[in-house]
């Protein structure tokens, strides 16, 4: 068994490293008619860039990065000079020529959009020539090994039963050089997809086939993350049905956010795309879905005729009804480790690290402080978007709308929730975004703490203090600390996993919905104590 | 100046009167503890060397809380206690004066005189300090290739769990001829003897330990078996037959000691101003059927929470309530609420059910003919503390008890339910046509 799994690891391994080689294989050899097809598609205006990547970049043979930085230096020669002529008509105050030399500049934003569209259509060699293979070879290896590494744990984890043992002897799981290694490559990965996409336009020619039999159109980088991460989340779940096989809760919750994730973020997206409609994921709820209510999406969905309209109310309805009437029956649960996509890979992806989340007193501060003001700086932006969108004005209360949404998309959407959020799970446990900077999870966060029928019942007096619940709460919450003093946990940032009342060896803790009255109930004096002294003390600390 | 309450020993018990008694008064407090700088969670020892958790983990209350709460902690081991000077002398030569003194000390794993039991490499589990030799002792299958552990109780069967997560074979020295089988009735003994031999545990069952073997470094090699004269090779010996109270250095103090700190119901020993509570008092006669030394976890907060009553004016006598209590073997979830007794008390009998899987199962001691409910054990099915709670203090039925057993279950949501398979054993035993309640949170609640 152990031979299988070492054996899974190599492979694995194999084929993590293909996949990241592959970004540096293949030739990319632009050839005139695709830049000219590309350049009047886009509409672009100037010539100058045209003339320079015909120049530098058209007939030539050239790697992944040579390609897109010649491309990239195109781009800039060409703003330069339009940046040059600009600064030129403002010294001679000539206005009418200064502003007609905008149109030939190029967003600096859309640098590697361009040079990513201009190289999947540049692409040769190799990884085009066999994408099949490459899809074996990367994806296939890496479920392959992944799975030969998890399927012993059915007989090397013994009887069914929690088996965390050695989780902090190990340095996958201990912070040790392993899990510095992931983290970095983690980080590595979401730079890339982010901001520098037109360097792993490789990756997407593996995916063209699958994007192709689904929606008819070639693969983005989106589509490559959309698919790695079910990917992902599949895998690890066959982990998790693994080690927590004794536990129904976390069996039914598993297979639950991988519904969610692969049919509603994944296919249903896809296949509407396929049909030329909006593709959109029906259980992303404003405000973590937080261009939902930005200018080209309200566009894109009124002019998308009735299931435009239809997705416009439900995107409402879902924030304002819907989520919150469940959270007061189910508690916030029923979105975070049961339904939403980043819930699903940190409760896969992430469960080997869930015991990192800090419980310090300071860290729930901080937990307070930043999960509220990215609330607050999402309704924010979406106030300033909206009055935007129909005054038609730029600014509202003084703050420029394109700049907010640019900010919030980069601080929040890529930084926060991407980069941090997932790439530092090895170090700072699964749940970061979740917990420290998730404005729905706030939102829920609320309804859950004042008006929910969800608790974790703590078991009278049995709780012994051990300390394995606070542990492993993948959201920092110092579960013991409520348990050992026989008070239910109510607390807003529970996402309802069930892994402390798994990990209890007492049978200390349930999550149960149940009636409002007496859900929170601090106790002085717990179960086991004669009944007098309870109510003295009680009533002392209530009076 | 405030009255000064001096605690030795910073254990649950020990922590716990401290806390009330900074709740209820602004008395200067100071714990001594000679095992470590901050309150840890002993139970949770198992848990480090498994490596589920790490030192810091166990710790239920952050380092700062104690300065916060003008707690003194005090590192030091107490020599002496001299209650005509109401003074302690610490190791070293240090004084310290007291008004009032709690004796927290708690308990050390028993040696029944074996020879050679204080070889290098035999130890109990109790301390910290026990963990670390353990680390020593036991790392890996290498240094230790086996390990013998004598006593078949709770620490017993925990430090064989622990040491099997590093791949060592166990040899597990039980004296009675089924595990715990003084305390658990035989349908359950036998079922968590048949979990401990399904983990690949050589498990020796009505065997006594005769003598431990020293290579020539004086290290352990070997134990002989008394009722064979069996020689089995190991580097570790476990030795977890029990503990006592930690009462030793109180021999020539005037305080009154029997087995433990010979205290009454309102934990004053025989001198005034000094107070035993948790693992090392000894009752002179046992509370509400229990034994007159407790060395349980809730046991000892109990008696925290009580003493630190007393100590800030509100004089409350030690009253604990229904006896419950909860374990692990293994895989195995345990509790228990009310008296299950190995053999039924004169006029009770055990209604008892087991599952097919063989993890799971319950004993009920109730009356004869009128079917009171007396307790109930219960195996790989979690149960509802205050429920059962309320049901031994109304004194209700074991028809009643199982018609709402579904009220009483604590299970994870989506485990399968037993209660109606339960009640067919039952119904098919005592002649009843009882059917399962459903839950209701109104009774829960009431």
């Amino acid at each position: 068994m152990k031979i299988i799994k070492n054996l899974g690891l190599v492979i694995f391994i194999t084929g993590l490293a293909i996949w990241t080689a592959s970004i540096f294989m293949g030739d990319f050899t632009l050839q005139q008619e695709q830049l000219d097809s590309f350049i009047s598609e886009k509409g672009i205006k100037s010539e100058l860039v045209a003339q320079k990547i015909s120049d530098n970049v058209v007939g030539k043979k050239l790697g992944t990065f040579a390609f897109t930085g010649a491309v990239r230096d195109a781009l800039a020669q060409n703003n330069d000079y339009y940046d040059a002529q600009i600064a030129k008509y403002d010294a001679a105050k000539e206005w009418d020529k200064k502003g007609e030399q905008y149109q030939y500049r190029i967003n600096d934003k859309d640098f590697q959009a361009f040079s990513f569209s201009l190289a999947k259509k540049a692409g040769t060699g190799f990884i085009v020539e066999n994408k099949g293979l490459m899809w074996f070879l990367t994806f296939g290896l890496g479920i392959l090994g992944a799975l030969m590494f998890i399927f012993p744990n059915l007989v090397l984890l013994g009887k069914p039963g929690i088996k965390n043992d050695h989780v902090y002897h190990e340095a996958a799981t201990n912070r040790g050089w392993i899990a510095w290694l992931v983290l970095v490559y983690l980080v590595l990965f979401y730079l890339v997809l982010y901001f520098n996409a037109d360097y792993v336009v490789n990756w997407t020619f593996i995916l063209d086939p699958i994007s192709n039999a689904l929606n008819g159109g070639d693969a983005s980088q989106w589509f490559v993350y959309g698919f790695l991460y079910c990917v992902i989340m599949v895998t690890m779940a066959v982990r998790m049905y693994i080690k927590y096989r004794h536990n129904k809760y976390q069996i039914v919750r598993t297979t639950s956010v991988l519904f969610f994730q692969i049919v509603f973020a994944f296919l249903i997206p896809e296949i509407m795309a396929s049909l030329g409609k909006p593709g959109y994921d029906f259980k992303n709820a404003f405000p973590l879905d937080y261009d939902f209510f930005f200018e080209w999406n309200l566009d894109t969905l009124t002019q998308s005729g009735g299931l435009g309209i239809f997705i416009l109310v439900w995107g409402v309805v879902l924030t304002l009804v819907i989520v919150p009437v469940m959270v007061y029956f189910f508690g916030k649960r029923w979105y975070c480790s049961w339904v939403c996509g980043c819930g699903g890979l940190a409760e896969t992806l992430g469960d080997p690290y869930r015991q990192h989340s800090n419980k310090s007193m300071k860290a729930w501060k901080l937990e307070r402080w930043l999960i509220h003001s990215v609330l607050v700086f999402s309704l924010v932006m979406t106030l300033v978007t909206l009055y935007c969108y129909f005054t038609g004005a730029e600014a509202f209360l003084g703050i420029n709308s394109q700049w907010i949404k640019d900010t919030y998309s980069f601080l929040i959407g890529a930084w926060f929730a991407g980069v941090i959020g997932t790439g530092f799970y090895p170090i700072f446990g699964n749940r970061v975004w979740c917990r420290f900077g998730c404005p729905l999870a706030a939102y829920l966060g609320f309804v859950q703490r004042f008006k929910s029928r969800f608790r974790i019942t703590t078991n009278g007096g049995q709780c012994i203090s051990c300390g394995n619940c606070s542990t492993y709460c993948e959201q920092g919450i110092d579960v013991r600390a409520y348990a050992q003093k026989g008070e239910n946990i109510v607390r807003s940032s529970c996402v309802g996993c069930g892994v402390c009342s798994a990990v209890c060896p007492r049978g200390v803790l349930k999550l149960e919905n149940g009636p409002e009255a007496g859900r929170i109930n601090p106790t002085q004096v717990l179960l086991g104590n004669d009944v007098d002294l309870m109510d003295y003390v009680n009533n002392k600390e209530a009076s | 100046m405030q009255e000064h309450i001096v605690i030795i020993g910073n254990g649950i018990s020990g922590v716990t009167t401290a806390r009330h008694i900074r709740k209820a008064s602004d008395k200067k407090i100071t714990i001594i503890s000679a095992e470590t700088d901050h309150f840890f969670s002993r139970t949770a020892l198992m848990y480090i060397y498994m490596g589920h958790m790490k030192y810091e983990h166990t710790k239920p209350y952050e380092d700062y809380f104690w300065k916060k709460n003008r707690i003194d902690l005090k590192r030091a081991f107490v020599d002496t206690v001299d209650h005509e000077n109401k003074q302690l002398l610490l190791s070293g030569g240090e004084k310290m004066s007291y008004d009032k003194l709690v004796l927290a000390v708690g308990s050390k794993p028993n040696k029944f005189g074996w020879p050679g039991q204080d070889l290098d490499g035999v130890q109990g589990l109790y301390s910290k300090q026990d963990l670390d030799m353990l680390e020593a002792n036991a790392p890996d299958k290498e240094t230790c290739k086996r390990a013998v552990v004598v006593g078949g109780g709770l620490i017993g069967i925990e430090m064989v769990e622990m040491l099997l997560t590093r791949d060592i074979p166990v040899t597990f020295l039980v004296r009675e001829n089924s595990f715990w089988n003084g305390v658990l009735p035989q349908g359950e003994s036998e079922m968590i003897n048949r979990h401990i031999k399904s983990h690949h545990v050589d498990l020796r069952l009505g065997f006594n330990l005769d003598s431990i073997l020293a290579d020539d470094n004086g290290k352990v090699r070997a134990v002989t078996i008394k009722e064979t004269g069996e020689e089995i090779a190991c580097n570790v010996v476990g030795l977890t037959a029990g503990v006592s109270p930690n009462v030793a250095f109180l021999k020539d103090s005037g305080i009154e000691l029997g087995r433990g700190i010979k205290v009454n119901p309102m934990l004053e020993t025989n001198i005034k101003d000094i107070y035993a509570i948790g693992d090392c008092a000894e009752q002179h006669e046992g509370i509400n059927g229990r034994r007159p030394i407790e060395a349980v976890w809730y046991t000892g907060r109990m008696m925290g929470e009580t003493l630190a009553q007393t100590l800030t004016g509100n004089p409350t006598a030690y009253n604990p309530g229904h006896w419950f209590n909860s374990a692990k073997f293994m895989d195995i979830e345990y509790q228990t609420y009310g008296w299950v007794f190995s053999k039924p008390k004169e006029g009770n009998t055990h209604f008892h059910w087991m599952h097919k899987d063989d993890n799971k199962c319950i004993t009920i001691e109730m009356q004869e003919g009128t079917r009171k409910f007396v307790g109930i054990n219960n195996f790989g099915i979690r149960l509802r503390h205050e429920l059962f709670d309320r049901w031994l203090t109304e004194g209700r039925t074991t028809d009643y008890v199982l018609e709402h057993l579904k009220d009483a279950n604590f299970d994870p949501e989506f485990y399968s339910h037993y209660e109606k398979d339960i009640l067919d054993a039952y119904n098919a035993a005592y002649g009843t046509s009882l059917s399962p309640k459903k839950k209701s949170w109104k009774r829960i609640f009431a």
